[in-house]
């Protein structure tokens, strides 16, 4: 199977304080991968690297094959790379159905499936809030309706922040029944959490960050069966 | 001071329209070269210090497309679009450069652009006041309206600013464009993820300004005079209305220029030489009761 994404050597500075140190990662068809690591770790600068939003400093980042380290994040948005970021950033005063709405595009092969009622028949508290300020919604809503708002631009490929965090434990096993179900449709998805029990119920592969690398990566067995790894990085 | 005779305006219907209307035209006309500057400072949060010019410039255009074609609608629309297309280039050449920059950078460049433009007009059309007049479709009787005069052109001129108005709240609030619009005002780097191309929205958002300040410019020439640096005036009363109004609100900016106008309109008889004065009276009053303007928000 070749790489969906593929980044490597990626390296992302703050001023003048270096956050990544070589990170490679390799991410298939139909994987959902989680990045897990400690508060700091530094698993929202890969993210936001990948999705544009922070300029790399050195590194490869190419997705289906095509380069894109330093792309603008619309034009990643374009080749089928979705980001939710980890504090959601919904458009609070714009109603739920006008966040979605916002979003809509064809993907990059011209699909179109995701449209907003499909959106409330995966994600049905969304529709009795559809008139709803986003801006007014609880933090369990506005996270499903931000994965919704990914969903809306037909990617081929989701990056999720911490989807889990600070969230009710039925919000999360709800997202999660969700991830399940886009995993089952072969979707391929990115997420980086700290909550790893989240992961195991939702990932097929784990890799774990600390310090700005990659000191692990494994199928998701292998990370439920490595009590060292875990309690080395991930403080359980 | 003159209360009498602005008691005695107050209390006549002639006096009474005639006065409004021309406190309304000017503060319709005010609008619209505010409104396209508060669009572009509240989505761009640039300060377009350059606003006047295209205000000027839109005039300019237009006296010269009406002396060719002989159709003040041409002309108007020709100083409208010669001042998108101007606007787009002026963003992408200059203003993208210093987004998130000082404002004093913003000035700078504006600055420039202002003075090679108002020696550029010299240069074209002459240093000396230029006067359209009134198109030869409105040279026409005047209405009477409860014994006030009113121009024909003037009726035609609030219809049409008030038509803009609306179709820019309305597009702004009711189609999807205007949304994302306004959800890139807020948060341009989540809009761009979402895969709006954001360079090119800010430059279309920008071309908007610009054309309404020409369109702006173009209007009003029939009814005043052109001259190179015009603009200096039209971009404080726009600076004012802005504040007034509310940095960034279109809602705010329409009653601020119409409340500005009416003073303007009133003022020449009760107070004839504190005219400016009493905006700027007004302004503070505003601002002391409201420090982010009418219908403005906290700028974080
Ligand atoms: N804008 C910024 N400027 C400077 N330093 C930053 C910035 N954003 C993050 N950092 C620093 O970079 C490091 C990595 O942060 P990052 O947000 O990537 O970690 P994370 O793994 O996502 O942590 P968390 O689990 O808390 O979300 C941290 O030390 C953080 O303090
Ligand atoms: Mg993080």
């Amino acid at each position: 199977m070749s790489a969906v994404l593929e980044v490597s050597g990626l390296e992302v500075f703050y001023g003048a304080s270096q956050i990544l140190f070589g990170i490679d990662l390799k991410i298939e068809q139909g994987q959902t991968m989680a990045l897990l690591g400690r508060n700091g770790a530094g698993k929202s600068t890969t993210m936001k690297a990948i999705a544009g939003v922070v300029a790399p400093r050195a590194g490869r980042i190419a997705f289906g094959g095509k380069q894109m380290a330093g792309m603008k994040p619309y034009a990643v948005a374009r080749l089928g790379l979705a980001y939710v970021p980890e504090d959601r950033q919904v458009f609070p005063e714009h109603t739920v159905r006008d966040n979605l709405l916002i979003a809509a595009k064809k993907g990059p092969q011209g699909q179109d499936e995701w449209t907003v009622s499909r959106i409330w028949q995966v994600l049905p508290l969304l529709e009795r809030l559809r008139d709803r300020p986003a801006g007014r919604l609880s933090g369990g809503e506005q996270q499903a309706l931000v994965i919704g708002r990914a969903l809306m631009g037909n990617p081929t490929m989701l990056l999720l922040d911490e989807p889990s965090e600070g969230l009710a434990p039925i919000v999360v096993s709800s997202i999660g029944d969700l991830l399940r179900a886009l995993r089952a449709q072969g979707a391929t998805v990115l997420i980086a959490e700290q909550n790893m029990h989240f992961c195991l119920g939702v990932a097929s592969d784990a890799v774990v960050i600390d310090k700005g690398k990659i000191v692990y990566r494994d199928n998701i067995a292998g990370l439920r069966e490595n009590a060292e790894v875990r309690s080395q990085y991930l403080a359980m | 001071m003159d209360l009498d005779a602005l008691g005695r305006c107050v209390s006549t219907a002639s006096c009474l329209v005639t006065q409004t209307t021309s406190g309304l035209i000017a503060g319709l006309l005010l609008f619209l070269v505010a409104a396209g500057l508060t669009l572009i400072f509240g989505v761009l949060k640039v300060v377009n210090f350059a606003h006047g010019t295209f205000y000027m410039l839109g005039g300019y255009i237009a006296f010269t497309t009406l002396q060719v074609t002989e159709s003040y609608t041409l002309a108007v629309l020709a100083g409208g679009a010669a001042m998108a297309v101007f606007g787009i280039f002026f963003e992408r050449a200059l203003i993208a450069r210093v987004y998130g920059q000082d404002v004093l950078m913003q000035l700078l460049v504006c600055y420039a652009v202002v003075l090679i433009f108002d020696d550029l007009v010299k240069m074209v059309w002459g240093a000396d006041f230029l006067a359209m007049g009134m198109p030869p479709a409105f040279q026409v009787p005047p209405l009477f309206i409860a014994g006030g005069i009113v121009p024909p052109f003037y009726a035609v001129l609030i219809g049409i600013a008030l038509v803009i108005a609306i179709a820019l709240a309305a597009s702004l609030s009711g189609t999807r464009a205007g949304k994302t619009v306004l959800a890139a005002a807020q948060n341009p780097t989540m809009v761009s993820a979402l895969g709006v191309n954001t360079d090119r929205l800010f430059a279309v958002v920008f071309a908007i300004g610009a054309a309404l300040a020409g369109l702006g410019g173009a209007l009003a020439a029939p009814v005043r005079s052109l001259t190179p640096g015009m603009g200096f005036s039209v971009l404080i009363d726009s600076f004012i209305v802005t504040v007034i109004g509310g940095m960034g609100s279109i809602a705010g900016a329409l009653l601020a220029s119409v409340g500005v106008g009416l003073i303007r309109g009133f003022g020449t008889i009760g107070f004839p030489t504190f005219t400016d004065g009493l905006i700027y009276v007004a302004m503070i009053i505003v601002l002391l009761l409201r420090p982010t303007g009418l219908f403005g928000r906290e700028v974080v």
